[in-house]
């Protein structure tokens, strides 16, 4: 085998990493705009879903466009702001303290001309981030539909939340008790009572992840407590 | 020496029965498992690993006389991650679905035993186009496996294949029952044993003297 200086070696590991790390780079730099599509694509998806209208990939774009009528964001004492909602990164200002944090609200016109007003939702799992969206109906208390997903809960078992059968209890139930005590949803373990407007089943075997959706739930919706009661009395 | 002689045919046709890196070297296991539960994910990822294992060796076959012994692994590990990095990148604006099914397993290529194996046992040795070759053909042994696995998977896990419903609703209604325990891991594992037992009974050369 050839005997290599110390030198060669250096040159060789500098001259490969530069010619790399500029292959990358250019790789990385072409191919954002299709990457960026993809992720808002899902994003549209999301929100129509959270108003239970289903889509693909190829129509997202337009039944966002005509469903999705007006988005605005405000800050937690309901006042509108400047700002696009659509381009708010909800982990960032979750990481602001929570009088600087923007807010997003997408408001969906059905079919029925009646609105639906989805807020977004973030908040920790067992294993990495989860999150959703919740739409709820003009009284802004009954939830009108809601997806949750998440990045690595356990397959089976946390990882459930986001499937229908865990998200359907959420249709229906209510945010507000008396409708001015914020409650929220609560994911109980050992299943929620029948007539229970405030709380749904937990997943069994997910209980953590099932409380990470409550807690994420709490602490997102209630940021939105003075909107919806100033929007209610409009 | 032509593109196909015998021997560059050998290098094809050996990995995907008497050297398969997943059922005789047993490599590769942790991904079979991972991304088997589906069809779809499993067709992706062979393909991503044929085209990493196939251009990696390419690339240091090509740079294997100027490349210093003493760093060889650094280096093969750049080129590997760099190949990866690039597959990743192209599956998350071309087929963003399926590139979020994988998740992080495509990144965790890098770490498959397969082409880092390659590269040492073959690529730091051979010519550029052998080397290729080997790659295509280690490559195709594994996506061979993974897709076998995720087949049956699929359509006793969810009574689908390839995301079409092939399970008639009427089987539901007799009472027939997706197989839970195709979708767990363990399922997957069971089967790469099934697979390994079939091949066996069919190449008795395989099986261990002791």
């Amino acid at each position: 085998m050839k005997n290599f200086s110390n030198t060669y070696i250096f040159i060789f590991s500098i001259v490969m990493v530069v010619v790399v790390a500029l292959l990358l780079s250019l790789a990385a730099m072409q191919l954002k705009p299709f990457q960026d599509k993809n992720i808002e694509i899902e994003k549209k998806q999301n929100i129509l879903a959270s108003i239970r209208i289903k889509s693909t990939v190829k129509d997202a774009v337009d039944l966002y466009a005509k469903y999705i009528t007006d988005s605005y964001v405000i800050n937690n004492k309901g006042e509108k702001q400047e700002g696009v909602a659509f381009d708010v990164d909800l982990k960032k200002e979750l990481g602001k303290p929570a009088s600087e944090r923007v807010l997003p609200v997408f408001i969906g016109t059905l079919d029925d001309q009646t609105n639906a007003f989805v807020m977004p939702l973030r908040g920790k799992g067992l294993w990495g981030p989860i999150w959703g969206y919740i739409s709820l109906q003009p009284d802004l208390n009954t939830v009108y539909g809601a997806i949750f997903d998440h990045q690595g809960e356990t397959p089976g078992l946390g990882a459930e939340i986001s499937t229908e059968w865990f998200q359907k209890p959420f249709f229906g139930k209510k945010i507000f008790k008396d409708s001015t005590e914020f409650v929220s949803v609560k994911v109980l373990k050992g299943g929620a009572k029948k007539d229970d407007p405030h709380a749904v089943d937990a997943i069994s075997g997910g209980t953590i992840t099932s409380k990470s959706l409550e807690a994420m739930l709490d602490s997102c919706l209630i940021q939105y407590k003075p909107y919806f009661i100033q929007t209610r009395h409009k | 020496m032509s593109i196909f002689s015998s021997k560059n045919f050998k290098l094809l046709a050996n990995p995907l029965n008497l050297e398969n890196p997943v059922t005789v070297q047993i490599l590769g296991i942790c991904s079979a498992l991972a991304v088997t539960t589906k069809l779809k994910p499993a067709i992706v990822m062979g393909l991503s690993v044929i085209v990493v294992t196939a251009f990696s060796n390419l690339v240091i076959s090509a740079m294997r006389n100027s490349i210093p012994p003493r760093i060889r692994i650094i280096v093969q590990l750049v080129v590997v991650a760099s190949m990866v990095i690039l597959v990743d990148q192209l599956l998350r604006a071309f087929v963003y679905d399926v590139s979020k099914q994988l998740s992080v397993y495509v990144g965790l290529i890098i770490t498959n035993c397969i082409i880092m194996g390659r590269l040492e046992a073959f690529a730091m040795g051979n010519k550029p186009w052998p080397s290729f070759i080997d790659g295509v053909g280690n490559g195709i042994g594994y996506a061979i496996i993974l897709m076998v696995v995720a087949f049956i998977r699929e359509l006793f896990g969810s009574g689908a294949i390839l995301g079409f419903q092939v399970v008639p609703q009427s089987f539901y209604d007799a009472g027939y029952i997706n197989n839970g325990m195709m979708i767990m891991p363990t399922m997957a594992l069971v089967l790469v044993g099934v697979i390994i037992w079939i091949q066996r009974s069919f190449n008795k050369e395989l099986i261990e003297k002791d």
